[in-house]
């Protein structure tokens, strides 16, 4: 802000009247409260759409929303009725069998970022970094090419697999951030009591990152939860209880797909409730590991 | 004979195991990229083969006729993302201004929270609150727009039927919003406090002072767009439930298109001649070499940006805000 004692000492400075002076420094400060309002303005704009969105799934999903929804299978058009528990079920399977080839890889290897140096790790974080900016319906074809078409079926653990391979990066990027963020102190202290480094780095500094080691493994369990793409030609579909992994799994986002465009009104109010179940669970996650992962080491 | 204690530790058996095991992890995250890219390859060898370089520029794609052109594909992707990008920088930018420059604590936590969980809800729900909230929306406005006799511009012809092409923009945008929002907030933040206090202490108003944030960061904020861009190009099923899913070519907004990614996700599990999937599948090559490709450049920006802030903040003695 500009001071009047300021003002007249900028006038002498540039050679200009005390009024040109004045009425340049006020057209700054309305263009400054301009942008400060556009500002303002643009993070409205954001907020909107997920207001609506919320209040839209809440809304018309509420409405579907019985015990029947969680415990009975679909049922045909114009059966009345039904509800999406083979896709929860499958959804379940399908994040479980992700974890078990996300979760070990990607802790693993944010271990190996956060303790190694060189050109090696360099190239890890950067197509860990650069995996985590492809298309997860890229993943999808791969898995297709490298799964379903050997094994000559659409399978749960196809599906599971992609997921797990979209895991592996949001994991590993965010256990190196944990495990940079424990304090080289303790390291040194472990190593100073005079156990091996591996012991030092597993017992003292991934414990001491452990909480939010699991935070991240909560939010990319969540993030995958929801991914459809990558099902699609993986895991496909299933209306009925699953049979087995090397069989086609249903999901809870494949199926609230098929439903959404689907020319059916029934279909339309199940698509909104599995939407509202959905959505309930990624944010449930997303706030509980807020929660959670306020930890001592919290960035700022 | 006694060694120096950090040559004796590296001695010790099971360190070298651990970190055997370390670097085998490590190469593991190389191998998912490694496979993605070799499946990709083989089950697009036979289109790429057929078709080479003209794939890209053919414009017609007849599953029938085994007559395989991509570019309407490529037309959808690039004029609906080039709309989310439009849309969702301004935004974003804003945003981040808003977190890094202006909001006091305690509403900075909130917000930068809801706009990350904008992030956090799944493509498919996105899609279906298109169907049924934002498509009528924009047929709505279409209508305004045609009523209003703006109808004779080619980007306006063609009837409002509200799914098409700016659907998908507007949807892709709200989607984007989060990534450039962040990452340029993260950019915002690298800056070293010293510059802000500079250009205040030299008199500038807050916004004056945000321009040299934003010059101080510039290549990061490019980092951030490009970043969003790389985003909306991979975008599947939002997309794919609100652009009408025709391989259309077509200078109105309101046309219903294609995109890469919609293409593959609508036609993949109907392509029954084997020069069809493989057809989808060099789509899916594309698209990956296109992501990889962005967003390699856009983290090479953003970390420019880092270390820069890094570097002069160490030689003046500054620590970065």
């Amino acid at each position: 802000m500009m001071e009047p004692g300021c003002v007249a000492a900028r006038s002498t400075q540039l050679g200009l009247s005390e009024r040109q002076v004045e009425r340049s420094v006020r057209r700054r400060r309305w263009q400054d409260r301009v942008m400060q309002a556009l500002m303002v303005l643009s993070v409205l704009v954001v907020v909107t759409p997920l207001f609506s969105l919320l209040i839209y799934v809440g809304q018309s999903g509420i409405r579907g929303l019985s015990l029947d929804f969680f415990t009975h299978l679909p049922k045909p058009v114009g059966v009345p009725g039904g509800g999406m528990a083979n896709a929860i079920v499958g959804s379940t399977i399908l994040v479980a069998l992700a974890s078990v080839v996300g979760v070990p890889v990607g802790v693993m290897g944010g271990i190996f970022l956060a303790r190694s140096h060189g050109r090696l790790a360099d190239a890890v974080r950067f197509v860990a970094q650069v995996l985590n900016g492809v298309p997860s319906i890229v993943v999808g074809l791969a898995v297709y090419g490298l799964l379903v078409l050997p094994m000559k079926t659409y399978s749960a653990w196809a599906g599971g697999i992609a997921l797990g391979m979209l895991m592996i990066p949001l994991v590993t990027l965010n256990t190196e951030e944990m495990v940079r963020l424990v304090p080289r102190d303790l390291n040194e202290a472990a190593l100073a009591l005079g156990i091996p480094a591996w012991l030092a780095t597993l017992r003292v500094v991934v414990r001491t990152a452990l909480p939010g080691i699991l935070t991240g493994i909560m939010l990319a369990v969540a993030r995958v939860a929801g991914e459809t793409a990558p099902l699609l030609f993986t895991a496909l579909n299933n209306a009925f209880w699953h049979q087995g992994l090397s069989n086609p799994i249903a999901s809870l986002p494949v199926t609230i797909y098929t439903y959404a465009v689907s020319p059916y009104e029934e279909w339309h109010q199940q698509a909104w409730t599995g939407a509202l179940v959905l959505v309930g669970m990624v944010l449930g996650t997303n706030i509980l590991s807020r929660i959670l992962g306020r930890s001592r080491y919290d960035r700022r | 004979m006694s060694l120096p204690i950090h040559q004796a530790r590296t001695v010790n058996r099971g360190d070298r195991l651990f970190r055997g095991v370390l670097v085998v992890f490590g190469l593991l995250v190389l191998a998912v990229a490694a496979v993605i890219l070799d499946e990709l390859g083989q089950v697009a060898r036979p289109s790429v083969a057929r078709y080479g370089l003209g794939f890209l520029t053919g414009t017609q794609w007849d599953p029938i006729q085994q007559r395989f052109g991509a570019l309407p594909f490529v037309f959808g992707t690039v004029v609906s993302s080039a709309i989310a990008v439009l849309l969702a920088v301004p935004l974003g930018l804003g945003v981040a201004f808003f977190l890094s420059e202006l909001a006091p604590r305690w509403l900075r936590d909130p917000v930068s929270f809801l706009v990350e969980l904008l992030a956090a809800i799944p493509s498919v729900v996105y899609g279906l609150w298109g169907i049924f909230v934002l498509v009528p929306l924009i047929r709505a406005l279409e209508m305004k727009i045609v009523a209003s006799g703006l109808g004779f511009l080619p980007i306006f012809s063609g009837a409002p039927y509200g799914i098409g092409m700016l659907s998908a923009g507007v949807i892709l945008a709200i989607m984007i919003v989060p990534t450039v929002a962040a990452v340029s907030r993260e950019v915002f933040r690298a800056v070293p406090g010293s510059q802000r206090e500079a250009a205040l202490a030299l008199g500038a108003t807050r916004w004056e002072a945000m321009k040299v944030v934003f010059d101080y960061g510039r290549a990061g904020i490019v980092g951030a767009v490009v970043l969003g861009w790389g985003r909306a190009l991979g975008e599947t099923m939002a997309v794919n439930m609100v652009i009408g899913n025709q391989p259309v070519i077509s200078l109105s907004l309101f046309s219903p298109a294609h995109t890469m990614a919609s293409v593959i996700a609508s036609e993949f599990n109907e392509a029954v001649v084997p020069m069809h999937v493989s057809a989808l599948a060099e789509i899916g090559l594309v698209l990956f070499g296109v992501t990889f490709l962005l967003s390699a450049v856009a983290r090479i920006l953003v970390i420019r940006v880092e270390r820069k802030a890094r570097g002069r903040s160490a030689a003046t003695g500054v620590i970065g805000a």
